[in-house]
């Protein structure tokens, strides 16, 4: 699919209309539901794009909620959504950089391993020292604000979070298609060819990494200022575990399958655990949600949005022969 | 393929959709919340809590003030980080009466911010963080348990009054800690002792042992300490092992021999605790409670089951107060501030910040039982500080 | 902190260290033998520790005695357990990324959890000591040291010894090293490698499971004792490099020293120091103390 253009027409436009159609509650949930697409793309660009399977996002979310709180004045006067939204966003970027340098020397499940160390390093600090305000986390009393902008109103930070999503698509895509992009999946689909057509393929990685820890920091800030409330949770490997599901259940490979996979986990999460449903086994939902993501991997590798090809293919026993091209590039 | 994509999503939409639209409207029914771990490791404490107040329901025939309860549960998972979407549900999706949570602490205090934004009734039957009753109070919001300084407070005088004057805390650091440990040392040292060091360790850290060699160099006259959960079995069995139960004698706030006994076994034996609750109170009212919970549901009760209860009861004295009408707060606080609360406990009060004014026992550990020793503070009030209500 | 009392501490980070290596060993293993990264590693910990509780009563039952008959019984269970699931559940991961692995096995700590929480409930149990261990070593005049402790490291050691005697002395070993430089070439010779692999797998998951259950009478036996040992073990992997059991041996007993002394010098860093150690390495040796 090269032109993504209707499909963010008709799915943006769906999001912005969504908050008339349903009540304060459906709002909040699909906001939420929101960041963490956003969160899940960041995501993306490192495993789908790029081929680094990164299991310590999390720490790159939680430190721009702290940055977000911890930057708020002492005064009790707002603080201005101008600077401290960057600020955020350069101190998780600037985590990214130092987690980069050192991982990045490291391959396959090495690599996997000192993400997830490193991300259980930022935790430990926000766990354990008072910059963190300890296990019971901190509060945010104010909200940030810019002009006319007042994140304390719902509808306000609604609309920043829409926007964050919208252009953090349209970066990301049209960054996939830049030359920049197109080195990403030469690395992914052979990082050998790359380096032996005098390609140095570590700055592309490092930067990579950097930029999906800035994007994971902008998805931390907003999470923290609707939340109004941080907490070392946000770093936990946990959330990190239901990205990689999420991008996974959604679709490797494609900008879509992040956010669809980011609303497909969240509305499993609240199925299982509607007693509606499932009566007084929805207290196990943790077993109903492990043994789908299970499955999933199992049956669905290529995620949700592989589904329509894989039930056409199963059904008139017909091979797509357009997988191998579409294989090659970053899927929008 | 777009047009499929784009057919899934709205598929999803709808589905979400659907499944927060609040089809009911203003129902005679009391909708009570509970928010409470049914997953972790606290989830037992969560299940007694659920079962106290539906006995106290049971009661009552099923209805407060004449509106029959009905219940919706949302799990916690003692997660700080979910807390606010979870409250959310119960207050913007079920619409609720009443929120009845938490054991965590964290969780509560998201809960607390919640419920003084929208106004809806809260009661905490456990979490004793001191915020919740402190700077985080409101008319709307009421403790049934404890506050974690008051535990702590007690045994600072039962110590003083036991000659000890160099004392080593230690604990986890996080609010249930610092707070208990604060609680001790303000009674402690304002009764003459001194604390000579506070240890403590990450939550929910159990490797004690660099830390019990540390209380040994120290050589102090005895040890306070906050523990509850594994943490409290690890840590009594570890104290037990190092030799030092016979040389430095051990005190504790309540949880660290609470509904741990059988785990723990004769290393907790003798150990002496502070609690609003024990497992002996020969009063009428705790022994007509315990009777009708064993036959409830099959387990004994323990101090949640009571804190669940004692929800129960504020729930009615208030909403009797006000004939069954949720939004009349002040009608609500005035009528449970100004009660005596008949709890299997003994009786309590409320102070002015919601949090309840009561006896701490002085317990002993014999057997499996946590025994009454003494009372080792009347009637305490927990200061609330930073409460402005 | 004097002499007496430093000893002591050292005392105690080798037990702790020790400990770890017992489990971390297991992941190793698993992972530098048959490339299959498993996060449900620190699950089959908690599993010995549940069983080691839920056995003891039925096993003392049947042959008398609690203590060893449990761990005996346990083990074969537990090489049961791991052969089973290495035939029906991991020997599929084989072939598949890293990631599908480690989503798969993400999903399975789940169920692991809530299956126990299913069977054997949430609460916090304890495992008594048998009671020939049960005494204490007099140290100084205020400390013991339990012997339970000493025979829990000895225990280490002694698996450690033979860890090492059966990968370079014995057939099953050279096979097993073998097969992690060249599958192929150990098929061609004849010899089972899917086998092979299944009896790896039992044995790692045997580790595991045994330290879960040496462990539960001094650690007691709780909900989510898995997740925590979990990360550590991969800080000891990481850090001793994979597939190395000497590496895992050392790492584990460097972690245990950071641990141990940071908690009492630094005790708000503590949990941060054993990460700052792994960055440390990682900046000098890449790939871990000993590349396999």
């Amino acid at each position: 699919m090269r032109h993504p253009t209707s499909f963010v027409l008709l799915f943006f436009g769906l999001l912005a209309l969504w908050p008339f159609m349903a009540g304060s509650y459906g709002a909040d949930l699909v906001a939420k539901i929101m960041i963490f697409a956003l969160l899940a793309l960041s995501l993306e660009l490192l495993v789908g794009s790029t081929g680094l399977v990164c299991f310590g996002q999390a720490a790159f979310f939680g430190i721009g909620a702290y940055a977000a709180i911890l930057m708020s004045p002492t005064d009790g006067s707002a603080p201005a959504l101008w600077l401290s939204l960057p600020c955020a966003i350069a101190l998780a970027a600037l985590y990214a950089l130092a987690v980069g340098a050192l991982s990045l020397r490291t391959q396959g499940v090495y690599f996997i391993m000192v993400t997830l160390a490193f991300s259980q390093m930022a935790y430990y600090v926000v766990h354990d020292t008072p910059l963190g305000g300890g296990t019971d986390g901190i509060y945010m009393y104010v909200k940030p604000t810019w002009g006319w902008v007042d994140l304390d109103n719902p509808a306000h930070m609604y609309g920043l979070i829409w926007l964050s999503l919208l252009v953090g698509f349209l970066f990301l895509s049209q960054l996939l298609r830049s030359p920049f992009g197109r080195a990403l999946s030469g690395i992914r689909v052979n990082e050998q060819r790359m380096k032996a057509t005098g390609f140095s393929v570590y700055p592309y990685k490092l930067a990579a990494f950097t930029l999906s820890g800035a994007m994971a920091g902008w998805a931390g800030y907003l999470f923290a200022v609707k939340d109004g409330f941080v907490n070392p949770e946000l770093l936990s490997w946990h959330l990190s575990g239901s990205l990689l599901v999420m991008i996974i259940l959604g679709g490797l490979g494609h900008m879509r399958g992040a956010v669809l996979g980011a609303f497909a986990f969240a509305l499993l999460q609240e199925l299982f655990q509607a007693e509606a449903v499932f009566g007084s086994f929805a207290k196990h939902w943790h077993l109903s949600l492990g043994l789908t993501i299970m499955a999933c991997v199992a049956f669905m590798p290529h995620g949700l949005v592989a589904l329509p090809a894989q039930l056409r293919e199963r059904l008139s026993g017909r091979n797509n022969r357009e997988a191998p091209v579409e294989a090659l590039e970053e899927q929008a | 393929m777009q047009k499929r994509t784009v057919l899934l999503s709205a598929a999803a939409f709808a589905v979400i959709a659907a499944s927060t639209n609040t089809w009911a409207q203003a129902l005679p029914k009391l909708k009570v919340g509970f928010m409470l771990p049914a997953t972790g490791t606290f989830a037992s404490l969560g299940t007694a809590i659920d079962n106290g107040f539906r006995l106290y329901v049971a009661e009552q025939g099923g209805k407060i003030a004449g509106r029959e309860v009905e219940y919706v549960r949302v799990d916690d998972e003692s997660d700080p980080s979910k807390a606010t979407d979870n409250v959310n549900k119960l207050i913007k999706r079920d619409n609720v009466d009443v929120i009845v949570g938490t054991v965590h602490s964290g969780v509560a205090m998201a809960m607390a911010k919640a419920a003084k934004e929208s106004g809806t009734l809260l009661i905490v039957p456990n979490a004793g963080a001191a915020a919740v009753t402190g700077p985080m109070c409101a008319p709307n919001i009421f403790r049934s348990s404890f506050s974690n300084w008051q535990p702590g407070y007690a045994m600072g005088e039962v110590a003083a009054k036991k000659g000890h004057k160099k004392i080593v805390t230690i604990t986890w650091k996080y609010a249930a800690g610092d707070e208990a440990v604060k609680g001790f040392k303000e009674s402690f040292e304002k009764n003459g002792g001194t604390v000579v060091k506070e240890l403590n360790l990450p939550f929910p850290n159990v490797e004690f042992q660099a830390l019990l060699t540390e209380i040994a160099a120290t050589k102090p006259d005895a040890v306070f300490t906050f523990f509850a959960g594994g943490g409290a079995v690890k840590f009594v069995k570890d104290y037990a092992a190092a030799g030092l139960k016979k040389t430095i004698p051990l005190y504790g706030s309540g949880f660290l021999t609470d509904g741990t006994l059988d785990a723990q076994g004769a290393d907790a034996e003798g150990l002496f605790t502070t609690l609003h609750y024990a497992d002996n109170l020969n009063n009428k009212r705790d022994q007509a409670f315990r009777l009708a919970y064993v036959k409830s549901f099959k387990l004994q009760p323990d101090v949640y089951a009571v804190q669940g209860y004692d929800a129960g009861q504020i729930l009615g004295i208030g909403l009797n107060a006000t004939k069954g009408d949720t939004k009349n707060i002040q009608g609500f606080a005035q009528a449970v501030r100004a009660a005596k609360i008949d709890s299997p406990r003994g009786a309590f009060t409320m102070s002015s910040s919601h949090n309840p004014v009561q006896d701490i026992y002085l317990r002993k550990v014999v057997g499996k039982e946590n025994v009454v020793d003494s009372i080792a503070s009347k009637s305490l009030t927990d200061p609330g500080l930073g409460c402005k209500m | 902190m004097d002499f007496a009392t430093f000893l002591i501490q050292c005392l105690n980070a080798l037990q702790y260290g020790l400990l770890l290596f017992l489990v971390a060993s297991g992941l190793t293993l698993i992972f530098g033998i048959m490339g299959v990264i498993n996060l449900a590693h620190g699950s089959f910990y908690m599993i010995g520790a549940y069983m080691a509780y839920a056995l003891a009563p039925t096993v003392s039952a049947i042959f008398g005695g609690a203590f060893f008959s449990t761990l005996a019984v346990g083990l074969m269970l537990s090489v049961i357990l791991g052969y089973l699931l290495e035939w029906a559940f991991f020997s599929y991961l084989y072939e598949r990324e890293h990631l599908q692995q480690v989503l798969m096995t993400y999903g399975l700590i789940l169920v692991f959890e809530e299956l126990r929480s299913m069977l054997v409930g949430d609460d916090v149990h304890g495992v008594p000591v048998p009671e020939w261990l049960n005494g204490a070593l007099a140290l100084n005049e205020v400390m013991t040291y339990p012997v339970y402790r000493l025979f829990m490291s000895g225990v280490c050691l002694l698996l450690a010894g033979a860890m090492w005697f059966v990968f370079t002395r014995t057939r099953l070993g050279m096979m097993i090293r073998a097969g992690t430089s060249n599958r192929e070439m150990v098929q061609s010779l004849g010899i089972d490698i899917n086998l092979l692999y299944r009896i790896v797998f039992a044995i790692g998951v045997a580790l595991a499971v045994f330290a879960g259950m040496i462990a539960a009478p001094v650690s007691s036996v709780y909900p989510g004792m898995g997740n925590s040992v979990l990360i550590i073990c991969f800080v000891v992997v990481v850090i001793g490099g994979i597939g190395s059991i000497k590496g895992a041996l050392l790492a584990a007993l460097l972690i245990g020293l950071v641990d141990t002394f940071g908690k009492v010098l630094l005790p708000q860093a503590a949990g941060v120091l054993v990460y700052v150690l792994m960055a440390l390495i990682l900046l000098w040796r890449p790939n871990g103390l000993f590349k396999d």
